[in-house]
């Protein structure tokens, strides 16, 4: 079979091009099936990865420490030591890029004109920062200077439900590890805007050593975060921090923490392949369509070369090789197609009028589609599977060609 | 040794309700090196019986024996081998392949033969000189006349060296020019490598060039006798 594979691949070649019109509508046709197919999956993986980062920004961190009790009650009754020993050793050592060691309890903002149930996050800027967990922008003010600033930042929707704006003085009130109510008044600094205005309402920063002086905890933290630079690898190395951490604090990676982010990022993939499929489904009526009127015109060609002596099995070969060539070459043109359109997009595709909506999925106002090499492969796979799975009936019907009625086909 | 053996051939069609008897009893043995002609008019049975001698067909009954192997009772797959090692086939039309050269056409059979590339396109330039083709190795069947097409095609059937060819009407979309160069190679090819041939034909200058002449009617044999050929080129 072997030696016989170039004259196939010859015959398969130059039969493609003898009507080059219908191989170039059907290569059309393949070339945007595949473009659609990559580009459907890079969108979808971009909402996914948006998703995903939008929800680690709001955990945020992809592993956190806490103590055991934490998670049932966030109260600064459950509240723990910062990181030392073996767990600090870990934490400074790669792949972990950046922790951060945060106060997160519940707490009441109140302005002069109303008040809200708030996170509140005692956090020291420099150590959040490489994190990413800090406010992206700006939009009046400035963020804390460091961990003992006294100072307030808060979301543009908050300030605006509560009318309040920078400058101007609010109260903070929260429990103290007693269950007394510990409060104290600050001042606005600063107003940030976030991707989600669920986020801007939701998240208020103030210095750490402020916010454990006013609940009386001492330096204990409510949280350590950490990061290791991508969160999709974090299974790989969290059980390291968890080692070290001891079995008196409970180590979460954000898959624990939001099940609901994995699961997204877990069906990603197969929605990805179920709508490759779909598309590739409607494509290969056109494809079975050009091969059987290929075979059809050339029955007595086949007759010609069953009767010099080529076997069946070959003459399959030859059909499926022909379309195998029609399927890579679609399939470069659609990868090519799907490089030059989503690679300029990767910038961002404002989606802002449809911002609402997307919110509700845990999305902001701008779309990153992600061009990746797995949805190429995937699309790939099913092209060139289900491509030769649909060309097996012509192939099979060419292989089954008696050669004397088809040699005497008119 | 025969080189083709029949015995009792049976072959029918149906068209329609009617039921067309093909090959009717058939018998019929050819020595190695015979050249043979097939005569008879349209419908006699002359290409079912070079069908059923070539493993294109099978008969409804009795047996063929090429070269010592039963052909008659073999799979798709053997019929195929069959040909492509035994068998070397000349047709009215349509001899070759479309998106191939002359070259490229030559080499085909032997190439599925799984003869190496040097080795191929070695034999191919020279049986394409031996029927006066060369220099035209590279042109496509589209850029033949019929002639040169029928000569590229014999090459072709010729170059894995058969010992038997099979040609049906082979002259009969030719000019008279053209016919009697290509039975001048038949009859050359004949002589000088001892190819078996067998011809169906039901064109009187085409007979006289056999030693053989087998007449058919109807399905059967109506006679067969050894005949004085024609001289080359007369």
């Amino acid at each position: 079979m072997r030696r016989v594979v170039p004259v196939l691949a010859i015959l398969a070649w130059r039969n493609l091009w003898r009507n080059y019109r219908r191989t170039l509508i059907m290569l059309l046709a393949i070339g945007l099936g595949v473009w659609a197919m990559i580009f459907m999956a890079a969108v979808m993986r971009g909402m996914t990865d948006e998703m995903v980062r939008n929800g680690l920004h709001t955990l945020p961190g992809e592993v956190q420490i806490h103590q055991r009790d934490y998670r049932r009650d966030p109260s600064v009754v459950n509240s723990m030591a910062p990181p030392s020993g073996a767990l600090l050793q870990a934490l400074q050592q790669p792949p972990v890029v950046a922790w951060a060691a945060r106060v997160r309890v519940p707490a009441v903002l109140a302005s002069e004109r109303g008040s809200r149930g708030v996170t509140l996050l005692g956090v020291d800027p420099q150590a959040e920062a490489p994190l990413g967990s800090l406010p992206q922008e700006l939009v009046a003010g400035r963020f804390l200077s460091g961990a003992d600033d006294r100072g307030l930042v808060l979301g543009a929707s908050l300030a605006r439900r509560l009318e309040t704006g920078l400058g101007k003085r609010v109260v903070i009130m929260s429990q103290d590890p007693h269950n007394n109510v510990a409060d104290r008044g600050a001042r606005v600094v600063g107003i940030y805007r976030a991707r989600l205005s669920g986020t801007e309402e939701r998240f208020l920063y103030a210095g750490r050593s402020v916010v454990q002086d006013m609940l009386g905890m001492g330096g204990a933290v409510s949280e350590v975060a950490a990061s290791a630079g991508d969160y999709r690898h974090v299974a790989a190395w969290y059980p390291r921090i968890a080692a070290a951490a001891g079995a008196d604090l409970e180590v979460v990676s954000w898959t624990e923490l939001d099940p609901f982010l994995d699961t997204m990022l877990g069906v990603q993939d197969g929605f990805s392949l179920v709508f490759m499929v779909v598309i590739f489904l409607a494509l290969s009526f056109g494809l079975i369509n050009t091969l059987v009127m290929a075979v059809f015109e050339r029955i007595r060609e086949i007759g010609l070369m069953q009767a010099l002596g080529m076997r069946p099995r070959l003459i399959l070969a030859q059909i499926l090789l022909e379309s195998l060539f029609l399927l890579v070459l679609g399939l470069a043109a659609g990868n090519l197609l799907a490089l030059l359109s989503i690679v300029p997009l990767e910038s961002g595709i404002d989606i802002s009028g449809v911002a609402l909506g997307m919110e509700m999925m845990g999305m902001g106002n701008t779309l990153y589609p992600v061009l990746a090499l797995r949805d190429m492969l995937m699309s790939t796979g099913v092209v060139v599977t289900l491509g030769l799975l649909a060309s097996l009936l012509p192939a099979w019907r060419a292989a089954r060609l008696d050669p004397v009625r088809a040699l005497n086909t008119t | 040794m025969s080189s083709i053996s029949c015995h009792n051939l049976c072959k029918t069609f149906r068209q329609g309700d009617e039921v067309i008897t093909a090959l009717d009893r058939v018998c019929l043995d050819i020595d190695e090196g015979e050249f043979v002609c097939l005569s008879g008019p349209s419908g006699s049975g002359k290409t079912t019986l070079l069908n059923a001698v070539g493993a294109l067909d099978s008969p409804d009954s009795g047996a063929i024996t090429v070269g010592g192997r039963r052909v008659d009772n073999l799979s798709r797959s053997a019929q195929a081998d069959m040909r492509l090692h035994h068998i070397g086939f000349v047709f009215q039309a349509f001899n070759l392949i479309p998106v191939l050269s002359a070259r490229e056409n030559v080499e085909f059979v032997m190439q599925v033969q799984g003869v190496p590339a040097a080795r191929r396109r070695q034999v191919a330039d020279q049986v394409l000189a031996e029927v006066g083709m060369a220099g035209l190795e590279r042109r496509r069947p589209a850029q033949l006349s019929g002639g040169q097409q029928q000569r590229v095609a014999v090459a072709r059937a010729i170059a894995s060296k058969p010992a038997l060819v099979l040609a049906d009407e082979p002259t009969a979309n030719l000019d008279s020019s053209s016919a009697a160069q290509l039975m001048d190679l038949f009859v050359t090819l004949n002589a000088e490598r001892g190819i078996t041939f067998v011809i169906s034909t039901h064109d009187a200058r085409v007979m006289a060039y056999a030693g053989r002449l087998i007449k058919m009617r109807d399905g059967m044999i109506v006679a067969d006798e050894p005949q004085q050929p024609r001289a080359m080129g007369a």
